[in-house]
């Protein structure tokens, strides 16, 4: 303990004493790192600088507002839909329906996966299949699933479902086809049957860059659900901007879209938060 | 010397992949108790002879009896350490034990009792809680011993395992595998390319020849037990390593 706080002061001292040399020799070299204070400031400078650019630009006049709004008029318009409870309806039955789509995919998902990436006969039999209709654009299955399934709120699950699943299948069995070898040598020298070594050592093992694909794949379902809500829907945050395209107003479909952006990102850093918290084991000695 | 009874019998085994033979008529019999180390070149079929023995490969010709049982796959008669740790990442030191004895009919406590137990073997008390990513890779590689030992398999296969470890580290793991063996006593197969982690560890030394692996010599190691490290510096150690080192340099069948 003393010792290190010896070392870190020596330093320190090191570092006062020759900090004309540190400047001539502090040549940005690629992958190099900064703090996350000097991050977080560029990053919050290129938000902000593209917030001024559209603010310039849409108060002089040099866009019309009927193609762009101000920001503040999207502001407005945002806090109105607020005030009246349509935002925080709309809200609801989008992430109500992306929960129920997107949580049927991955129940789904994680089981044919984990096969697939274990086996080469459940691969044989899945993974051609999977390639191919991952392949299939979804958006053209929408009117088919209204004619299936109706407008209602399982028509946005089976979009939201076809969007997801195809795709986690593949990057869940990925993920298992990169558990060691060893490890799975080590369950069979301790006698354990196949589904035992699936379901003990296989699936926790794989579980981290499971649960990346997860939070990758959420970030299509959001795609998807605004699609099927865009075409077919009496509630949910794309049917709010299909409404609003209908009176010409730019400034609640502006808003949607940013409020869409934010809810993305904002699930996106709970999964990443989750993720750290389920997986910190994978952390070194960190002194 | 009492007559002591023969763990592991191999006869005639023969190992092909494709054109390439990699093991050629094997006889080799592990006593109980015996301490036994294989020693060869890389690439002369000594870590393959290990994992037909573990189960995770199969002969092209000939057996493998451990007890007297033929061995048709892996099982928990035989303990295996891998040149890596393999431990489970998301579990802790103790956690990583006792998932080896998961299925044994014992209670919670019990299971708990025996990891610590063989953790302490491994002097590993203290580090019960740290997970694997927390550990030093020699820590690892004591954590997965005492796993194996935990079960009492009849035999332990150690196939290269302080290969990965650096020399001082790998000198410390010599050292505490003798010290572990001498007090808990069992039935040991050692591959290793260090020739001095041999004649120190073992009761007998098999040399196997370049590719298609066969055996050169069966050298008995006669160093008083326990064994400690100031012996490698002494005049029969050398004798024997000098004697050892040669046999694979030259490659020619002892007399």
């Amino acid at each position: 303990m003393t010792q290190q706080t010896l070392g870190k002061s020596a330093e320190g001292v090191r570092r006062k004493s020759s900090t004309s040399a540190v400047a001539k020799r502090a040549k940005r070299r690629l992958g190099q790192r900064i703090s996350r204070r000097y991050y977080l400031t560029i990053a919050v400078l290129v938000f902000a600088g593209l917030i001024v650019v559209w603010w310039a630009s849409t108060t002089f006049g040099l866009v019309s507002s009927l193609f762009l709004p101000t920001p503040q008029d999207v502001v407005k318009a945002v806090g109105q839909q607020s005030s009246n409870g349509e935002l925080w309806s709309d809200m609801g039955a989008s992430v109500y329906r992306i929960g129920v789509g997107y949580l049927i995919a991955t129940v789904m998902s994680i089981p044919l996966g984990t096969l697939m990436g274990s086996s080469a006969r459940w691969e044989a039999a899945i993974e051609p299949l999977m390639d191919f209709i991952r392949y299939m654009p979804v958006v053209a299955f929408v009117p088919l699933t209204i004619l299936w399934v109706g407008t209602d709120d399982s028509q946005k699950f089976l979009i939201i479902w076809m969007g997801t699943f195809f795709q986690q299948v593949l990057l869940v069995s990925d993920a298992v086809r990169q558990v060691p070898n060893p490890l799975i040598n080590l369950g069979e020298t301790l006698g354990l049957s196949r589904g035992q070594i699936l379901i003990r050592i296989v699936l926790p093992s794989s579980m981290p860059r499971v649960w990346d694909a997860l939070r990758i794949s959420l970030g299509w379902a959001w795609t998807w659900l605004v699609v099927a809500e865009l075409v077919a829907a009496t509630s949910g945050m794309g049917y709010r901007i299909t409404v609003a395209q209908r009176y010409f107003a730019t400034d609640v479909i502006i808003g949607y879209v940013l409020i869409l952006g934010v809810l993305g990102l904002l699930f996106d850093q709970v999964m990443r938060a989750l993720g750290r918290r389920f997986f910190s084991y994978q952390k070194g000695r960190t002194s | 010397m009492t007559e002591r009874q023969t763990r592991v019998h191999i006869s005639g085994l023969t190992k092909e992949f494709g054109e390439v033979t990699a093991l050629n008529q094997i006889d080799l019999s592990l006593d109980e108790n015996e301490f036994v180390s294989v020693v060869g070149r890389s690439g002369c079929g000594k870590s393959t002879l290990l994992s037909i023995i573990a189960g995770l490969e199969y002969p092209t010709e000939g057996t493998v009896l451990v007890d007297g049982e033929e061995v048709i796959g892996p099982g928990r008669d035989r303990g295996v350490v891998f040149q890596s740790a393999t431990l489970l990442p998301w579990l802790t030191a103790l956690g990583n034990v006792e998932f080896a004895l998961r299925d044994e009919p014992m209670t919670k406590v019990a299971r708990r009792d025996i990891a610590r137990e063989y953790l302490n073997l491994v002097s590993l008390t203290g580090f019960e809680d740290a997970h694997p990513a927390q550990l030093s890779g020699g820590m690892q590689q004591r954590v997965a011993l005492a796993r194996s030992l935990s079960y009492n398999p009849s035999i332990l296969l150690m196939d290269e395992p302080f290969g990965a470890l650096d020399a001082l580290t790998r000198r410390e793991m010599q050292e505490l595998l003798t010290q572990v063996w001498e007090k808990h006593k069992l039935t040991v197969m050692l591959v290793t390319h260090d020739i001095e982690e041999a004649v120190f560890t073992s009761d007998r030394v098999i040399v196997m020849t370049r590719r298609p692996g066969h055996i050169m010599a069966d050298v008995p190691i006669e160093l008083e037990r326990p064994r400690h490290p100031s012996m490698i510096v002494s005049q029969k150690f050398r004798e024997y390593y000098g004697e050892l080192l040669g046999m694979i340099h030259n490659d020619v069948p002892a007399a």
